[in-house]
């Protein structure tokens, strides 16, 4: 057990080191309350501005607000869109992966062609338009990220039942008197899940890079609920006195999606997946 | 291959009409009353009998389909309508905006392009060099680094710092740098990886190994048959990539208030500008499209086998 433990350790230093990092982020994001020193919105206009101390691990902001408590809050807010992101982006991309691919015919290429649409424009721009067209505000924006995600999800899921439905292992398997359950858990799930889980990690560090874009133009989540960046636009302003508090938000976006992103690439050469 | 071009561009007319038919739809579902917008926009307190006014001026009163027809006939004269805000034909404010956007596309293009076709190159061709490796690690954290922080960290170390340029502002070739350079990081990360990989595979080719064979010169060898077959994918990078750097150019001039397009465009969605809102959806997804097409007919241009290809489908 423990050699085998020491051996995937050692094989896969990368998928480990990633996953490590985000347990102790997804940790942060869900104990954020218990772990902060100070609330993150409490205004103390009395300690504005303040380098490092005790009381406030990584300083003040401009309404004397703990940097570091706001940090780990951004984690609970970035990490808890991008769930809910991938989330629904996999439902809908399941259900219309499922439809499509089973139904085929017309139905098929309808919801394959407006899948086409989609993807033939930058995810940025097609948020921001929506956006735009629906008027500024988180929800918005979470619902125009949902609505240039599950494309994907929809078209590997569509390719998987396509190609599962003509395995002759799947039909040998069935006559040979297995459940549907066995079928499921045995030929279909370990099929369905690296490619899932390779796309699953490299939406969620897009997601989490354009939200904290859309919030940095003000679009998304607004002040003062402590999301990277809007952190980040707040922060600008005190770029020359201050540079800290635009350095760490920043420097948490970046490291979470350069792990989403290692994550992702390891996990598709590991599977043998091709990307996108 | 004259035929083939003017299928091309007669295929955009379906596609851009579709896409006026989505914007069109979206703006009428969309919760917003470009009445109430355009009243609340002006700060004149919104009354019924102003709403029905307005609404019948904006010819919001018609049915759905005269309405669109309108809209397409004044879109098809460069007609956008006039901003609410500042009650001038967007079409104006839009042109007069245009140039700043479009030299900071071209800054940044030409940044991308001086640096990444060198760099993939020669990590192509010299796969696992310190510049190979070099190359690996730049193109990660260019797709990594949120655009809008690493413009603030350049305003910090270049501006704040070292006062070598101006920390925003339009003017000067000197106010063109550090904008050019935020914007062209994430596309010298995508290049590089592009020109590298397609590199890697061209010294596979056949005709390669019969090019050494025949004693050609390395050096020939590499420019005329390696580089320009490998730079087809980057040219296709290039297309995909207009739409991108877009979205880039709004972040980057948010940053840097850069007086150009996309912090206009941004300043309509907070004031509910509609006009303005439709025109740039319609223009993006306009230079999107063209920008395909062009670079679709260069790659041809370039590799003939592309137009052979084509023709046997159709």
């Amino acid at each position: 057990m423990i050699a085998k433990i020491r051996s995937i350790l050692k094989s896969e230093k990368v998928i480990v080191l990633c996953s490590v990092i985000l347990c102790v982020l997804l940790f942060i994001a869900i104990f954020a309350p218990w772990l902060v020193p100070n609330d993150p919105t409490f205004v103390n206009l009395a300690v504005k501005l303040q380098s490092p101390s005790l009381d406030y691990p990584l300083g003040t902001d401009h309404l004397g607000r703990c940097t570091f408590s706001r940090i780990l809050y951004g984690a609970r807010i970035s990490l808890g869109f991008a769930i809910l992101i991938f989330i629904s982006s996999l439902s809908i991309g399941l259900i219309v992966g499922i439809i499509a691919g089973y139904r085929g015919g017309w139905v098929d290429q309808l919801l394959m062609r407006f899948g086409d649409g989609v993807m033939a424009f930058p995810n940025l721009l097609l948020v921001l338009g929506l956006v735009g067209i629906w008027g500024a505000g988180l929800k918005q924006v979470i619902l125009a990220l949902i609505f240039v995600q599950w494309v994907y999800y929809a078209r590997v899921i569509r390719g998987m039942v396509l190609s599962l439905k003509e395995q002759n292992y799947i039909t040998a398997a069935r006559i040979s008197g297995s459940s549907q359950w066995t079928i499921m858990k045995k030929h279909v799930i370990p099929n369905v899940l690296p490619p899932l889980a390779v796309m699953g990690t490299l939406e969620m560090g897009w997601a989490i890079m354009d939200l904290s874009s859309m919030s940095f133009l003000g679009l998304g989540v607004q002040p003062p609920t402590p999301e990277w960046g809007a952190m980040i636009h707040e922060g600008k302003s005190y770029i020359r006195t201050n540079p800290e508090l635009m350095l760490y938000p920043g420097l948490m976006i970046m490291l979470v999606v350069i792990t989403f992103n290692l994550l992702g690439e390891a996990l598709s050469e590991r599977f043998g997946i091709k990307r996108r | 291959m004259g035929t083939y071009i003017l299928k091309r561009i007669l295929a955009i007319i379906p596609i851009f009409l579709l896409v006026t038919l989505l914007t069109f739809g979206m703006i009428n579902l969309s919760p917003v009353d470009p009445a109430e917008a355009y009243l609340v926009a002006s700060h004149i307190q919104p009354t019924d009998e102003l709403l029905a006014q307005k609404r019948q001026e904006f010819g919001l009163d018609q049915p759905l389909l005269t309405q669109y027809v309108n809209t397409i006939v004044s879109i098809s004269q460069f007609d956008f309508g006039k901003s609410y805000i500042t009650n001038k034909p967007v079409w104006e404010e839009v042109s007069s905006r245009m140039p700043a956007t479009i030299q900071l596309t071209f800054g940044s293009l030409l940044i991308a392009i001086v640096v990444s076709i060198p760099l993939g190159f020669l990590a192509g061709i010299k796969k696992n060099s310190a510049i190979d490796h070099f190359s690996r690690i730049l193109s990660f954290i260019g797709a990594s680094i949120p655009s809008f922080w690493l413009g603030y960290l350049f305003i910090f170390f270049f501006s704040v710092k070292l006062d070598l340029f101006p920390v925003e502002g339009i003017g000067t070739w000197k106010h063109l740098v550090l904008p050019s350079l935020t914007l062209a990081l994430p596309l010298i990360a995508l290049y590089t990886r592009l020109l590298r990989a397609s590199v890697l595979e061209n010294l596979q080719e056949p005709y390669i190994l019969f090019a050494r064979t025949r004693g050609i010169q390395e050096k020939a060898i590499m420019g005329k048959h390696v580089l320009k077959i490998a730079i087809s994918p980057m040219i296709t990078g290039l297309g995909m990539n207009l739409g991108k750097l877009m979205t880039g150019t709004i972040i980057v001039e948010a940053v840097f208030s850069w007086p150009g397009f996309g912090r206009y465009f941004i300043e309509a969605i907070f004031n509910r500008d509609v006009p303005v809102i439709q025109c740039y959806v319609l223009l993006a997804a306009a230079i999107f499209i063209f920008s395909n097409l062009i670079i679709d007919l260069l790659q041809m241009y370039i590799d003939p086998r592309i137009s052979r290809k084509g023709r046997q489908h159709q």
